[in-house]
């Protein structure tokens, strides 16, 4: 009986000892390698430019993302465009228009724009000649002001009616970014 | 003259032929009274009563045999002569070859006096051999299940379920991140030879948290010289799978006792009525095994048992944000429907558990004894993601979870009063893998607890026996997490919880929560019999529950459902006085049993939506863990009664009703009405033939909070704001089962049992409330399935 006891309280003291490390360092904080916090769209036509920003450092977190527009469309202009996709919470950000790029089949890009503000067509293809969308053309209409919508979508239905086009009714798949940005045309 | 002499002559023979009786008592080998075996002799039957009591009256004069029989015992006969009222004990002795059955009779363990338990035994057990443990729980009326696809499946008590049920195998508690919605208890349901439920936190001896309920997995508890095994194969046809289970045991009255349990399973995706469910195959490799010895005043033994599960998560619940939800609810049919295949996509999950256990029995006399008792659980959680990359093949969450437990219990008993008390240590470490690419949902934490407990029985009389007990639990949690500056600063942490910051890295706070917790939990309640076997159960418990980490850290996206979910670091202890009661009878041919409660719950901890946060995603909603005051209140019933000689009958319903008393609003997840009928045949002499029909009613529940939110969704190129329909509740359901089952026996020792199945007779396309999964897609379709299990 005794020995039991002895042996018993052995056992505690080295469970107590086990379990208790004490670590004040803190353990490494985790790369968010699959968030996006920014997306930027740039339109040109020559020599006049417009960026579409919108970027959230905070990720999941309770900040909002900040919408950034620079410079001024022109009604009646066809622009060409590109979107990029970034994380800046990373130190040097990772480029994940690139990683759409690598795997442009299960990925694309959907523009939506008030009625009356012009059309988007998509200008890229993937490798089974479906379109992506980090490349597209912008014509714009006359003087107005709306959105645009802009949604990246994962793993879509390209072959389902209608998504070829641009339109996301159809598409499935899961919505990795999707940014409103104030759209006015001069 | 004649005619009246003779007619007075036949009716003294009538009267002398007739007046004999036999009676007597049965027992088993342990010398305890056995109920409901069947007596036979000369045309007249009937079974003994609670007490192992039979009479059969009217006998008369001459040779008869008697004859005693129940299944997994050796039949009895004797021959007798009856010339006068005759007294006939018999002693049943096990039939080796049937034993697993026969463990659910042969002791009556008790863990509470004042509770009913409810007790699932090994032949229905393994009914449910390819499926899961919350499945067969199911069994019993008040139990219900709370699900994720067709693999995740967690016990819901009375209500209650994750972290509120505590589930005990071979007394020690399963220690497997059960805060999770997602995360099914990590137990091989094959591994297990006997399930109790108790409903409530009456089992003090096990901890004093167990609002829902407990639910006990117990080993084999035979200790007559036999060697037995069991092989057994099951296959379905919904999912093209099945499962295989082996099991070889051991058992002697002194020495070395082993037993081991081997299971493998293996499913595709499963199959609606209309598509496949594309990603739902689950797989699973078992392995458990004990040892025994059993010396004059010890018995040593050891068991260790490992899961191993891998589970597909259907692709199309797979959503990004609010406005893929609000598309899967309103198309009412799933995003990804891909052909059959075997093959786990992400995402999937995967969880190893080990389960050690080092046990010392001691009898210090006959009326005491001491248990000491070590455990190690070792538990690895992986879950698995879409990526962006799909060369990334890293797991999204990776959590090691590491649990000690070390208790003494000591029993004792002098005369009327029964004692039990013990000591529990606990020592817990959670490791959340930081280089995932994904925060983690949980963060590195440590968890410390010991409880003292105190339970005592007073036998005032045969038929009414008292109970009183206690706990104390002292605990601490101390946590290593990471904060975003915005999310510390947006839940208001800086004034009372400065002092947890470590240190700053870049937008974010290294923090050190560190909270301990006091809690009491007591027990109060007794079990009175009455003539006509009814038995009046009643009891009243107090249980608190220390707030769990995802109550207290969690803090992200949730993928599955589209929100943000919040932990509170300003959570306290959750409270329960319950009162329940449970009224039982079973005569020979019909029994009930009656099981209302009332729960009144303090400061209960839920998930509430509270606003909307904007992210590069799309704008979520949020939802943050708050406290409210709730009242649990319903009523368990169970029926059964045998129609003819050999057709039974038997319903179970079950109704609770959940409601915030602070916001005057029903709790969410609480099970609808449910209704089961069923059927039974059994013809004992065409192979033990044995046919089951079953009815599942589960009605519209039309009590739940409504959590409808409104959000800005893309419809034909604008941003419309709709109402996105979270609340309601699915329509009800009602399905038909079928099960039938022959037994050959292929040698003295040896039989065969061969069952064939069909659950979701009609093929039915339903969704349930109580699946995760209801806004994507409809529940499994018909399944058939057979087993062949071989006993020897």
């Amino acid at each position: 009986m005794k020995n039991l006891k002895n042996i018993s309280l052995a056992l505690l003291g080295l469970l107590v000892i086990s379990c208790n490390d004490d670590d004040t360092v803190a353990p490494p904080v985790t790369n968010e390698e699959e968030l996006i916090t920014t997306v930027k769209v740039t339109l040109t036509n020559g020599s006049n430019s417009v960026v579409l920003q919108s970027k959230d450092l905070d990720g999941d977190g309770p900040n909002a993302p900040v919408v950034t527009v620079v410079g001024n469309l022109l009604a009646n202009t066809t622009y060409t465009g590109s979107v990029e996709f970034l994380n800046e919470s990373v130190n040097p950000a990772d480029n994940i228009t690139a990683e759409i790029l690598a795997e442009d089949e299960d990925h694309q890009i959907f523009y939506q724009l008030t009625s009356g503000l012009g059309t988007i067509s998509y200008t890229d293809v993937d490798s089974n000649s479906q379109p992506v969308g980090l490349a597209i053309t912008y014509q714009t209409n006359a003087v107005g002001s709306g959105n645009l919508v802009v949604t990246l979508r994962h793993l879509p239905n390209k072959s389902a009616n209608g998504v070829a086009s641009g339109n996301i009714a159809n598409a499935g798949g899961s919505t990795d970014a999707e940014v409103t940005f104030p759209v006015t045309i001069q | 003259m004649r005619f009246i002499f003779s007619f007075l002559f036949g009716l003294v023979t009538l009267f002398a032929y007739s007046q004999f009786q036999v009676s007597g008592k049965v027992v088993n080998t342990f010398n305890e009274p056995m109920e409901n075996i069947h007596v036979h002799t000369h045309g007249k039957t009937t079974s003994t009563d609670v007490n192992g009591n039979y009479t059969i009256y009217n006998l008369k004069e001459g040779n008869h045999v008697i004859e005693f029989s129940f299944s997994g015992y050796l039949p009895y006969k004797q021959k007798y002569f009856l010339k006068s009222n005759l007294i006939i004990n018999a002693v049943m002795i096990i039939n080796e070859t049937q034993i697993e059955e026969v463990a659910i009779q042969s002791k009556n363990s008790n863990v509470t006096k004042s509770q009913k338990e409810n007790v699932i035994s090994k032949s229905t057990i393994e009914r449910y051999g390819s499926q899961n443990l919350g499945d067969v729980l199911k069994e019993i009326a008040g139990v219900s299940a709370l699900k994720t696809g067709n693999s995740i499946v967690k016990p819901i008590i009375n209500g209650l379920h994750s972290n509120r049920v505590v589930t005990l195998n071979q007394g020690i508690r399963i220690e497997d991140q059960q805060w999770g919605i997602e995360h099914a208890p990590n137990i091989d349901i094959n591994s297990i030879q006997k399930i109790k439920v108790i409903k409530g936190a009456s089992a003090l001896q096990y901890g004093g948290d167990a609002i829902g309920g407990v639910v006990l997995l117990e080993p084999n508890l035979i200790r007559v010289d036999t060697l037995i095994g069991k092989t057994m194969l099951s296959l379905n046809s919904n999912g093209r799978g099945g499962s295989a289970a082996t099991s070889l045991f051991r058992a002697k009255e002194k020495g070395l006792n082993w037993n081991f349990n081997a299971s493998l399973k293996y499913f595709g995706d499963r199959e609606t009525r209309n598509y496949v469910l594309s990603n739902s195959g689950n797989r699973e490799q078992n392995f458990s095994g004990g040892l025994s010895y059993q010396l004059a005043k010890h018995n040593l033994s050891t068991y260790y048992s490992l899961y191993n599960s891998q589970v597909g998560i259907l692709k199309a619940s797979h959503i990004g944000n609010t406005n893929d939800l609000y598309n899967a609810i309103v198309n009412f049919q799933p995003a990804v429907i891909e052909d059959f295949t075997y093959n786990l996509a992400h995402p999937k999950q995967e969880a190893t558990h080990h389960f050690l256990k080092v046990q010392d029995h001691i009898s210090l006399t006959d009326f005491s004894s001491l248990e000491v008792v070590y455990s190690f659980q070792w538990n690895n959680r992986k879950e698995f993601d879409v990526r962006r990359n799909s060369q990334n093949t890293n797991a999204a969450l990776d959590l090691d979870l590491k649990t000690h437990i070390f208790k003494v219990d000591f029993q004792t008993q002098k005369g009327k009063f029964e004692l039990k008390n013990g000591v529990n240590l606990f020592l817990q470490n959670n490791e959340a893998n930081p280089f995932t690419g994904v925060r983690p949902l949980i963060p590195t934490f440590s968890k410390n607890e010991i409880g003292f407990y105190g339970v005592s029985n007073y036998n005032f009389n045969e038929s009414l026996v008292f109970e009183l007990g206690g706990r104390l639990d002292f605990s601490t949690i101390e946590a290593s997490k990471y904060y975003l500056k915005s999310r510390w600063n947006e839940r208001n942490y800086n004034e009372a919880f400065s002092a947890f910051i470590q240190s700053e890295v870049g937008n974010q706070y290294f923090t050190k929560p560190k909270f301990n917790y006091v809690n009491f939990s007591g027990n109060i309640g007794f079990k009175k019999t009455f003539h006509h076997d009814y038995v009046w159960y009643f009891n009243v418990n107090l249980a608190s529950r220390n707030p769990n980490v995802s109550e207290l850290f969690s803090d992200g996206l949730h993928h599955s459902n589209g929100q943000i979910e919040l932990g509170d670091l300003r959570i306290q202890q959750e409270k329960s006085f319950k009162i329940a009661s449970t009224v039982t009878k079973s005569w020979q041919q019909t029994g009930f049993e009656i099981h209302p409660y009332l729960n009144f719950i303090n400061d209960f901890i839920f998930l509430k939506p509270i606003g909307f946060e904007t992210t590069i995603r799309g704008a979520f909603p949020v939802w943050s863990f708050q406290q409210t005051n709730a009242v649990l209140s319903g009523i368990d019933i169970a029926f059964n009664a045998v129609v003819f000689k050999k057709g039974s009958y038997n319903l179970g319903t079950a109704y609770v009703n959940g409601w915030d008393t602070s916001n005057q609003k029903h709790l969410i997840d609480v099970p609808p009405l449910k209704i089961m009928n069923g059927f039974k045949w059994h013809e004992k002499n065409w192979y033990n033939f044995k046919a089951e029909v079953k009815n599942e009613w589960v009605f519209t529940q039309n009590q739940f909070p409504n959590y409808n939110f409104s959000a800005n969704i893309i419809q034909n190129n604008q941003l419309v704001a709709v109402e996105i329909p979270i609340s309601e509740a699915p329509k009800g359901y009602n399905l038909w089962h079928f099960y039938s089952e022959l037994q050959f026996e292929t040698s003295k020792k040896t039989n065969l049992v061969i069952a064939f199945s069909i659950d979701n007779l009609t093929n039915e396309a339903y969704r349930d409330y109580l699946n995760r999964q209801r806004f994507f897609v409809d529940e499994m379709g018909r399944n058939f399935q057979l087993q062949i299990k071989f006993n020897y």
